[in-house]
Parts: structure tokens; C-alpha cells; sequence
């Protein structure tokens, strides 16, 4: 098993925050992205996942919180862009209906002043060249992901983000989707964010997963010991509910947005089976767990070190 | 595209026709007196003539022109004001929207009409060109609202923030990613203005504020009124231009559903 | 309540607006035809008349344009709109103060009636949708694309001219005096009827529409799916659910498009000479009388702003968690 610092990182978030009106959407976020590794950010709907990705793409201004690129700070957003590329959730809405696939791919190209032609492009994600000519509605979910996958390259960037690239495709083909994203992740080097809910596809394709509840990463580690032996109650529940970990979550206590955010202590106090007195007033620490940098953020692991 | 369309269309291409032609094919000098006084209907005279033996088919066919052109430029005009104001406010939003979209409110709100005559009778020469100006300044306030509703759904969709990311700049993303989108509400808005344009001049004549020296649809029924065609029974004094009115009004509104039912399928009717 | 306060803030900028325009636009636009009418009644203005035209119209050459300004809201809180040159020397506020009842009432009356019929239709043709009554929308369109004038004329030459059923223009019959009794208001009554008619025929076909694609649209809600569902009554679905949420919109169209409507009218009044603020600024035209012109246009954009405001109210009674600017 590699261990962690023999990659270098690429993207760094340092105490990331962001707050909506009243809604703390991210809370103290901190992650690191390392060429050629996966990195899985898990967690139920509304606990923040897609923001952090906006952030990361600075698509979104943090509320704090600071973001290093190859461990610079980088003023210019285009310059940024060229190094951090975003793949949405949704194929059906991220590609503009009015423009052709070739329209598509050859903006970026040219933003970027890249000399690749959108063949190859389309070639790189296993899509015929006639597909330029296109509209997105003449193609499926999984053609347009491939399409949206090939715009992010185009500007030849080192980290990719990618927001639930497969949760809006068909069972079928998430597999193929995947595997395609694992392949140009060892090919090009990139650093990928993996954003999604289900835990068990982080197991399978991500080296590292953190565990997001409530606008706050709670538990980390490699992605092997966090779904095998999940130390956070709340990663536990998640894998216990597997393999609908959405539904089931859900059925448990209050839905997430009716969860009062709890302004001291832990987020996930209210829905906690293994909740302490101060649970509620203190807000649990990093604490190790184990070996190989798994931790969690949970009384019950500051106990045992105790 | 359906029969109502299609119907539109003909109707429209039709009154654009009359409007280069017109005054090639019509019979007479529309202001030329003649002795047929106040003749209904007839072999030499299709519409009748006026009380001073003037014909009234030539009129309403020279007349058509000065419509087509103040209902063409002011769409132009309103349409380019309401996508400067409405996508702008929409896509920048915070205090420019809440500035931009309360202009657009006073100018729907205050009433129009009156304001128009005033400035219209205030205007030394009020020749076509201008009017369809002012008229615009009045227009564009509708078309501006609906856009500005319609870019702020479209600002927040996924492949506006797709652009973003892959380093668009802002003018190119409302130009070439936001603007395509809003075909069909500029166009239905487009037609829309065009409506109120034509009627509002049609309007403005028919009340006397607008030159009488040029002929349009309006000027042929302030005429008719000055001179109790009504009174004196001359039905087709009046009729003709306002059935042209109405026919061009509706060939305008059949082509604006027909662009609403493309752009919101919900419309669409049930097929059994 | 913040609703509300929005909204007051708005129509107070909007009357600023209204007010400021009137203002500016004879000392921006050429030609002095108000210098040309004092010049031409000469000796007939007396000099307090004389003071408040030159205050209205900006013809004191010698005062800053702020200090016009401020004298002319002076004159305006005093309720003084300067002479009618038509009515010559009757105050244009007295002149509007006599004819604004008839607006009031025939304008009132009549768009009222064709909002709620329009109403009433369209919730009918959007959800029996293909019904006969749907079927009729086209025809519809091309009543809402006759001028109003036109079809006033229309009416005229059938039911005054060729059949006269009723009197063709005025308010009442001519030498009966205003007053509290049966004949007198039997006979606005007969002379509201073709004014009346018209402008409801010409206006009733807009809110058809929109009612019905807006109850088009709300049908599909999901809510309305469930009100179906549950097994609701057809006429408690129409009504209870779907058309108290697709009216909403519909409300705040009719407060928006309520300048337009009343725009029409004016054009209604000119053709039956009926003696509203429409038939005075027909007469006002003709003269080239601005301060008439002018006084009617802030009489008609201020009854446009409080009939708004009732709007307002309605909607909130409607829809009272309405906090948003609508
Ligand atoms: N633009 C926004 N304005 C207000 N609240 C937002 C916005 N974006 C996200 N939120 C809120 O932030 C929280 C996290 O949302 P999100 O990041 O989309 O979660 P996820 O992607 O995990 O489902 C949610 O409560 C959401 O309602
Ligand atoms: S800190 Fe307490 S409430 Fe939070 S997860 Fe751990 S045990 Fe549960
Ligand atoms: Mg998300």
C-alpha cells in the first residue's frame, strides 16, 4: 500500500469556509489533492459536497479560507482555470443546448491556447469523431459525460474535479464512465476530487475518502480503512446502509435540512446513536484513529487515546 | 410547425409585400380628389371613396408602408433596449438588477398613452422615424421584464457555471452561452413590441398628434372620424383599415403563440 | 408588510417619475406654443393665471432651472395646474375634478368585469383543455387585436346608426340636469351600455389567455397531481387549488398592464365623446392645450398607481406569505 507523501500535492484547501445567509454550507474545510490519486469526498445530499467542489473550481468566493495551487497562492483566475477543471453532476444541464459538441470542446482549446484538435479529444474519451458535429440532446447520458470529461481536458489541467460524475447515468454504464476517469487519472497524472454518495463506489476507485456531514469533513483516511473499519458513527451508518446509503440515511430521524445546525459541538449530535453529554457543547477534535493518517472527528476516539 | 403558425406567417408576408409595393400598384393618388364623392364600394373604386372623391383602396395600400416601417423599427429598438436592460439585470443581479428592474416597473406602469400624445403634439415635426422612436422609449419595458426573469433561471444552470469554468469571460458567456437560449423570448418579444408599436401609432394618428402629410391606416380612419363617416353611413370609409389592422394584429399574435408553444411544449395543445 | 412598503416606495418613485417628466418635457422639447396661446389671449389672462403658466411651463427665463423646479411642486401641492386654454378660463384641476367621476366609474366598472370574466373563461379553457371553449382561444385573439377606437366605431354605425338602440355619444341625454334621480341615472346608464361593451369585448381576451396558460401550467403541478389523487372534487381542484395559484400571476399582469388598459379606454371615450378625462384630452389636442394635456396625464397616472395598490392588497389577501416583490 503506498503511503501518502510519496505523491505530491497538487491542490491544497486550508480551512475553507462558506456561508450562505444564515446556511453554514461549509464549515473549516481543509483537503488536499495529490497527482495520480483519487480522492473521494462522501457524504449525504446537502452536506456541502458540491459547494467545496465550487469552491476548489473558485467558481464560488469562500467566505475564508485559503486554496494553494503547487503550494502558491494564484491571482489570476484564467491562469487557474487552465490548472483546475470541473466535471458537473448533471450531463443533461452542463452541456448548452444550443451549441454543438465541437463548439463545446473548441472553446476551451482555444481560451487555453492548446493545439489539439477536438478529434482527439473525443478520441481520448473513447467517443467517434463524428460526435463534433452533434447537439447534446442527439447523444445519452454517458456520451454527454464523456463530452463534459473532454472539455475539462482540453486545458490540459492538473487537477480534476469531479461532482458526482456518474450518480445522474445509468447504472450500466457508470462502471464505463469510471474506468475512463481511473485511466487518464494514471495516464496524465491528475489529481481527482471524486464527489459522491455512495460509499462503496469511493472504496472501489478512490486511494483516499473523506467523509463530509453537515459542511464539515468528520472522518479520513485511506479509502480501504475508512469503508472497512469506518470509525465516525456517522461513515458506519453510511455503510451500513449501503447499498442505498441516500434513502436510508434519510429515513433516519429528521431529513438533513430540517437538522438545526448545532452551533457548539458536533453536527451530527441530533442524529447520533452514540451520543455523549458533551457531544452537544464541545466540538470534537481531529483525533487518530490508526495508522496510515485515518482520523475522525468524534469524542468516542479522544476517549480511547485518553 | 401547425396551420396557425403558418397562417401567421402568410398573413405577415403578405402586408410586407403590400408594404414595398403598394404605392406602385395602387390604382390612384391617394390624396388626389376626385368627382366620385363619398361612392360606396365599386368596379372603379374597390373601398369606395371619401367625402372628397379620394380612392380608399389606394390609401390603405400606400398606407400600409408607413405601418410596416414604425411596427419594424421599434421592434428593432424596443428589442435592443429590452436585452440591454433585462439581461443585464438578470445576469448581474444585487443593485443593478433592483435599479434596472425598477426602471423597467415606472415605465410599464405609467401609463403610456397620454404621455405619448403629449410628447407627440409637443414635437415640432413628428415624421415616421421619430415617432417610432419615442414609441420605443415606451416599449421596450415588458420585453426587459420577461428576459430579466428568464436570464436569472439561466444564470445559475449548470452549463453557464461550465463555461465559467473552463475560463469563458462574463460578456462571452451572456453573449454566446446565455443570449442563444433566449431566442425564442426575444423573438416572441420582438413580435409582441411589434403589436403594440403598430397599434400605438395607428392610435396616435387616428387621435390627430401625428403628421397628416404621410398615410397610414390610422390617418385614413382620423379622416373618416373628422368627417362623420359614421353619421353619414360610409361604412367603408372605416372599415377597410381596421380589418387590416385586426388581420395584421392577429397574424402577429398567431406567430407569437406559435413561438411560446415551440419554447414551452406544455402549451401545446392535446392531441386526442 | 415589507410587501407592501416596497410597493409604496415604488409607486412613490414612479409618481416622481410621472411628475418629473411632465416637468421636464416642455423646457426640453422645442417650440413655445404654450408663449404662442398666452400671447394670443393677451389681455384675457389675469396676472395670477399668467404667474402660474410661466411656473408650470418654465417660461421665466431668468430662474435657475432648480428653482423651477422647486416652484413648480409649489404650484402642484396647491392643486394648481394652471388655465385650460379649451375651456378657457376654467382651471384645468376643475375641468379634470368634473370629468374624472365618468372615467372612474366607466373605466372602473368595465375592467373589473372583463378581469373577472376573463378570468372565469380562461380557468375554464385551460382546464378543459381541447374543449370547445379552448378551441375558441384563436378567435379570441383577433377580438384582443381590434383597436379599441375601431370597434367603438363599430359599435356605433350598428347600434346607433343602422339600429339605433342606444345614443351614440355623450354621458346623458342632453338638457337633463345631473342629479340624484331615476331618469337622469337611467340615462348614463343607456349611454354607458356601448362604451362599456366595447372596452370589455377588446380587454376580455387578454386575461382568457393568460389565465388560461397559466392554469396550463399549474395543472401539471405536482400539487394538483395530488389534490387528484387524493380524489378531490373536479370543481374544488379547479378552484380551490389550481386556479387560486395560477390567478396570482394573473393579478400582478393586470396591476402592470393596467396603463395599457386604461390607455384603450381613454381612445373609448374620445370616440363616444363621453365626458371622462379621455374625451378632455381629445378636446385638449385639438387646441394643443398642455396644461390640459398635461393635468390629465397625472390625474390618469395617479388613479394607474392607487388601482395598483388595491391590486397589491388583493394579492397579499390571496397569498398572504407573499414577502417577494411580485
Ligand atoms: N447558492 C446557494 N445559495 C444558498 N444556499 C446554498 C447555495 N448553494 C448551496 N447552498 C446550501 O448549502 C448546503 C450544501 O449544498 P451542496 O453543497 O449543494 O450540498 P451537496 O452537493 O452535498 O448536496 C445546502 O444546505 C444548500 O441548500
Ligand atoms: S462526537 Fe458524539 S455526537 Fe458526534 S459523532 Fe461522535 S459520538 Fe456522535
Ligand atoms: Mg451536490
Amino acid at each position: 500500500m503506498n503511503t501518502v507523501p510519496d505523491f505530491e500535492a497538487a491542490l491544497e484547501a486550508k480551512g475553507l469556509v462558506k456561508t450562505y445567509k444564515r446556511v453554514r454550507a461549509v464549515q473549516d474545510v481543509s483537503i488536499v489533492l495529490r497527482r495520480g490519486r483519487v480522492t473521494a469526498l462522501v457524504g449525504e445530499s446537502g452536506s456541502g459536497k458540491s459547494t467545496v467542489a465550487k469552491l476548489l473550481a473558485r467558481l464560488v468566493e469562500p467566505t475564508s479560507g485559503e486554496i494553494l495551487l503547487d503550494g502558491e497562492k494564484v491571482r489570476r483566475v484564467r491562469e487557474y482555470r487552465r490548472k483546475v477543471q470541473m466535471v458537473f453532476q448533471d450531463p443533461f444541464a452542463s452541456l448548452n443546448p444550443v451549441h454543438t459538441i465541437r463548439y463545446h470542446l473548441t472553446r476551451p482549446l482555444k481560451i487555453h491556447k492548446r493545439s489539439e484538435t477536438v478529434e482527439e479529444l473525443l478520441e481520448r474519451v473513447n467517443l467517434p469523431a463524428d460526435f463534433a458535429g452533434r447537439y447534446p440532446h442527439e447523444l445519452s447520458g454517458g456520451q454527454r459525460q464523456r463530452v463534459a470529461i473532454a472539455r475539462a481536458l482540453a486545458a490540459h489541467p492538473e487537477v480534476l474535479l469531479a461532482d458526482e460524475p456518474v450518480s445522474m447515468l445509468d447504472v450500466s454504464i457508470r462502471l464505463g464512465v469510471l474506468n475512463l476517469l481511473l485511466d487518464l487519472k494514471e495516464r496524465l497524472k491528475l489529481a481527482v476530487l471524486y464527489i459522491t454518495h455512495d460509499i462503496a463506489s469511493a472504496r472501489y476507485f478512490a486511494d483516499e475518502t473523506f467523509v463530509m456531514y453537515g459542511g464539515q469533513i468528520v472522518e479520513g483516511g485511506d479509502s480501504e480503512t475508512v469503508t472497512q473499519r469506518p470509525a465516525h458513527p456517522y461513515t458506519q451508518l453510511l455503510i451500513e446502509s449501503a447499498p442505498d446509503p441516500e434513502r436510508s440515511v434519510m429515513a433516519l430521524d429528521a431529513p438533513p435540512e430540517e437538522v438545526t445546525q448545532v452551533s457548539t459541538g458536533c453536527q451530527f449530535a441530533p442524529r447520533c446513536p452514540k451520543v455523549q453529554s458533551r457531544c452537544w457543547t464541545e466540538a470534537p477534535p481531529r483525533t487518530d484513529v490508526d495508522s496510515y493518517g485515518h482520523w475522525a472527528a468524534c469524542w468516542l476516539y479522544v476517549e480511547a487515546a485518553a | 410547425m401547425n396551420f396557425k403558425t403558418k397562417l401567421g406567417l402568410g398573413i405577415l408576408a403578405f402586408f410586407t409585400l403590400i408594404a414595398v409595393i403598394g404605392s406602385w400598384i395602387a390604382p390612384y393618388d391617394p390624396s388626389a380628389m376626385s368627382d366620385d364623392l363619398l361612392s360606396p364600394p365599386s368596379g372603379s373604386h374597390w373601398f369606395g371613396t371619401t367625402m372628397t372623391g379620394q380612392d380608399i383602396f389606394s390609401q390603405v395600400l400606400v398606407g400600409t408602408r408607413g405601418v410596416m416601417v414604425v411596427g419594424l423599427v421599434c421592434g428593432v429598438l424596443a428589442t435592443l433596449l429590452s436585452i440591454l436592460v433585462g439581461v443585464t439585470s438578470g445576469f448581474l443581479g444585487g443593485a443593478a438588477d433592483e435599479a434596472l428592474s425598477m426602471l423597467a416597473n415606472v415605465f410599464l406602469v405609467i401609463p403610456a398613452l397620454p404621455l405619448i400624445i403629449i410628447v407627440a403634439s409637443m414635437l415640432p415635426s413628428a415624421d415616421t422615424v421619430l415617432i417610432a422612436a419615442v414609441i420605443s422609449l415606451t416599449a421596450w419595458a415588458w420585453g426587459a421584464r420577461v428576459l430579466r426573469a428568464q436570464t436569472m433561471s439561466l444564470r445559475r444552470r449548470d452549463f453557464v457555471e461550465a463555461a465559467r469554468a473552463s475560463g469563458e469571460s462574463t460578456w462571452r458567456i451572456i453573449v454566446f452561452e446565455v443570449l442563444p437560449n433566449l431566442m425564442a423570448v426575444i423573438a416572441s418579444g420582438f413580435v409582441g413590441t411589434v403589436i403594440f408599436a403598430v397599434m400605438l401609432q395607428i392610435t396616435l394618428s387616428f387621435v390627430g398628434v401625428i403628421s397628416l402629410s404621410t398615410w397610414n391606416w390610422g390617418t385614413i380612419l382620423f379622416w373618416a372620424q373628422s368627417n362623420q363617416a359614421l353619421g353619414l353611413g360610409a361604412w367603408w370609409w372605416f372599415v377597410p383599415a381596421g380589418l387590416c389592422i385586426a388581420l395584421l394584429g392577429t397574424a402577429l399574435a398567431l406567430i407569437n403563440f406559435g413561438i411560446d408553444e415551440y419554447a414551452n411544449p406544455r402549451l401545446r395543445k392535446v392531441r386526442a | 408588510m415589507t410587501f407592501l412598503l416596497r410597493r409604496a416606495v415604488f409607486y412613490l418613485v414612479t409618481l416622481w417619475a410621472a411628475i418629473t417628466a411632465n416637468f421636464l418635457l416642455p423646457r426640453l422639447l422645442p417650440g413655445d406654443p404654450v408663449q404662442a396661446m398666452i400671447t394670443k389671449l393677451g389681455g384675457r389672462l389675469n396676472s395670477d393665471a399668467m404667474a402660474s403658466l410661466y411656473i408650470l411651463f418654465g417660461l421665466d427665463d431668468n430662474k435657475s432651472i432648480w428653482q423651477q423646479y422647486v416652484d413648480y411642486w409649489g404650484s402642484l401641492l396647491q392643486g394648481d395646474l394652471g388655465l385650460s386654454f379649451t375651456f378657457f378660463p376654467t382651471p384645468v384641476a376643475d375641468v379634470l375634478s368634473q370629468s374624472l367621476p365618468w372615467t372612474l366609474g366607466l373605466v372602473g366598472v368595465t375592467t373589473v368585469i372583463a378581469f373577472v370574466l376573463g378570468t372565469l373563461l380562461g380557468v375554464y379553457a385551460g382546464w378543459k383543455r381541447g374543449s370547445w371553449m379552448d378551441n375558441l382561444i384563436p378567435m379570441t385573439t383577433f377580438l384582443s387585436s381590434i383597436p379599441y377606437f375601431w370597434l367603438g366605431l363599430i359599435a356605433i354605425s350598428l347600434f346607433s346608426v343602422t339600429w339605433p338602440l342606444f345614443p351614440a355619444s355623450g354621458g346623458y341625454a342632453p338638457g337633463l340636469v345631473p342629479e340624484f334621480s331615476g331618469e337622469f341615472i337611467g340615462s348614463v346608464l343607456e349611454h354607458a351600455v356601448l362604451p362599456g361593451i366595447t372596452i370589455v369585448i377588446s380587454s376580455v381576451a387578454g386575461w382568457i389567455l393568460g389565465m388560461r396558460n397559466m392554469m396550463v401550467t399549474v395543472t401539471a403541478e405536482d400539487y394538483v397531481l395530488v389534490a387528484r389523487a387524493k380524489g378531490l372534487t373536479q370543481k374544488r381542484i379547479m378552484f380551490a387549488y389550481a386556479a387560486r395559484n395560477a390567478v396570482l400571476p394573473s393579478i400582478s399582469g393586470f396591476a402592470l398592464s393596467l396603463g395599457f388598459i386604461v390607455g384603450g379606454a381613454l381612445l373609448v371615450e374620445m370616440v363616444f365623446s363621453y365626458p371622462g378625462l379621455g374625451y378632455v384630452l381629445f378636446q385638449g389636442i385639438g387646441a394643443k392645450d398642455y396644461p390640459l394635456m398635461q393635468g390629465v396625464f397625472l390625474v390618469i397616472t395617479l388613479a394607474v398607481l392607487v388601482a395598483n395598490l388595491l391590486a397589491d392588497i388583493g394579492y397579499l389577501l390571496l397569498d398572504p406569505r407573499t414577502r417577494r416583490e411580485g
